[in-house]
């Protein structure tokens, strides 16, 4: 084989493998989405569990953002997914079991709750209004107008949990409402509260990255 | 170089094409630009994408013509034998005249848009001392309505109607408004496209945007500036109603939101939310 043909074939090969490379790089990222949690059907209804907390677990690749997981209802089996998969033009009951520490609202205006039917029940009891700097976090779908606030749990409290998972035992509120599910489609949440530490404005990091303070309820 | 009016047949035939499209241009095509009619603003500025493509036609067809002529007239009819025309050096009639067109062109088009933005600002955002303050409609008084720009949501202020702040915006008909635009984190940009109104939201900045509304309508209001993950979620529907319809959604507004609205700050220009609150 000629030096000239030698070079060719080289040419040839890192071209092709660096094409392969590109492929993989695009095609791992394109499936690499989020994963999707369904809402549980009963015979009391649609319900959803979820958990907030202030660092993800260790594995995470970043355990020290500040997250939203779902739960069961006894809140010892926490899956990383922020899709969540409800069902269309229902009544669905959501219960958010709130562990991370208050930052405040930017806007004083999220600290009423709306879109439900029927009460926001924070530790059992209706709220109309929270406090606006008592929020750690919201969930709030704004295409829909559903926007809850979710206070911190208390800062002095000696059984705070700061990773997670999370047990019941330990200091959290907990949020509860329902609200009609829109018709079928994407619908984007997000949390409200300045809530990623350490970045400009509290809006960086977790808040900037699907899977962790914002994702999608897909509803079908 | 053959000795046909050349000069004559592209006049004649320029001529002719504008005689044609320019006012196709401005009575079929013209009416149809956007950003429509909904507001006095939005019809400003379907006269002026009107009178900007009808002056940019005559300029676009004169290129266009030349180059079907030549391409017709120039063509090489023997291919085997190619041969290049004789140079051109220097035409001070050309050069005059080209001088001439593109500066009064040039000049017009910044006259004409200068009085078109002092004459009412055409919905853009003025900063905070505008200087085109349109006139109410005879009879009304402007509302003032605060747009507040977050990631990734706007939320609207109404400083006349207890300072209540909603979720959607719904406008009376016939009415000057007053759009104060800002921002509590990074630049949006506040766009209702078909009231043709576009104003950069800006942190601790208080940017002044006027319409004047019209009848009925509905409206999308989009962020036009790329703020964040959820930039292309920054969107909603408002409403131009008539002014019954709108003492009556703000009233009950106000009822909604009255306990949110015990928590809001003083009406302010602009907010500057505690360091808390900003930082994480």
């Amino acid at each position: 084989m000629s030096a000239q043909a030698k070079r060719a074939v080289v040419t040839a090969v890192i071209t092709v493998a660096i094409c392969v490379g590109i492929a993989l790089y695009v095609g791992l990222y394109l499936v690499n989405v989020p994963g999707s949690s369904a809402a549980t059907q009963t015979a009391a209804g649609t319900h959803l569990y979820l958990a907030t907390v202030a660092t993800a677990e260790p594995s995470d690749p970043h355990n020290t953002w500040v997250s939203y997981y779902v739960v069961n209802s006894a809140s010892n089996d926490w899956r990383h997914d922020t899709t969540f998969q409800v069902p269309a033009n229902t009544l669905v009951h959501f219960t958010i079991y709130q562990y991370d520490t208050s930052t405040g609202l930017r806007n004083p205006f999220f600290s009423q709750p709306s879109g439900t039917v029927g009460p926001v029940l924070i530790d059992g009891k209706p709220t109309t209004v929270v406090d606006p700097s008592a929020p750690a976090h919201t969930f709030a779908i704004p295409q829909i107008g559903l926007s809850i606030p979710l206070p911190g749990a208390d800062s002095n409290a000696k059984n705070l949990c700061a990773q997670a998972p999370c047990s019941l035992s330990q200091a959290h509120h907990t949020v509860s409402f329902t609200f009609r599910t829109p018709a079928k489609g994407l619908y984007r949440w997000q949390c409200f509260v300045p809530c990623g530490a350490g970045f400009i404005q509290g809006n960086g990091g977790p808040m900037q990255t699907v899977g962790y303070m914002g994702g999608f309820l897909k509803v079908v | 170089m053959d000795d046909k009016p050349h000069f004559r047949n592209v006049a004649l035939l320029w001529l002719l094409s504008c005689v044609i499209m320019v006012p196709i241009v401005v009575f079929v095509i013209g009416p149809g630009l956007p950003p429509g009619n909904g507001s006095v603003q939005a019809s400003g500025q379907v006269t002026d994408n009107t009178v900007l493509l009808a002056v940019a036609t005559p300029v676009a067809l004169g290129v266009l013509v030349y180059m079907a002529y030549a391409l017709w007239a120039f063509r090489e009819r023997t291919p085997e034998v190619v041969l290049d025309g004789p140079p051109i050096r220097g035409n001070a009639s050309v050069q005059f005249w080209w001088l001439v067109v593109t500066t009064v062109l040039v000049l017009f088009l910044a006259g004409y848009g200068s009085v078109r933005l002092l004459a009412d600002g055409s919905g853009g955002g003025q900063g905070p001392n505008p200087i085109a303050v349109p006139s109410p409609p005879k009879g009304t008084s402007v509302l003032p309505v605060q747009v507040i720009a977050q990631q990734w949501e706007f939320t609207y202020r109404f400083p006349t109607y207890g300072g209540v702040q909603t979720r959607d915006i719904e406008l009376p008909a016939n009415t000057l408004i007053r759009f104060n635009v800002t921002s509590l984190d990074v630049i949006h940009s506040f766009w209702a496209y078909e009231l043709g109104v576009k104003a950069d939201a800006n942190p601790g900045v208080n940017n002044v945007a006027y319409v004047t509304t019209k009848g009925p309508l509905t409206f999308h209001v989009r962020c036009a500036e790329l703020c964040g993950v959820w930039h292309g979620y920054m969107f909603n529907t408002g409403t131009v109603v008539p002014r019954a319809q709108f003492a009556a959604w703000i009233t009950q507004q106000r009822v909604q939101y009255a306990p949110a609205t015990k928590n809001l700050p003083p009406y302010s220009r602009t907010y500057f939310p505690p360091p808390l609150r900003r930082g994480g």
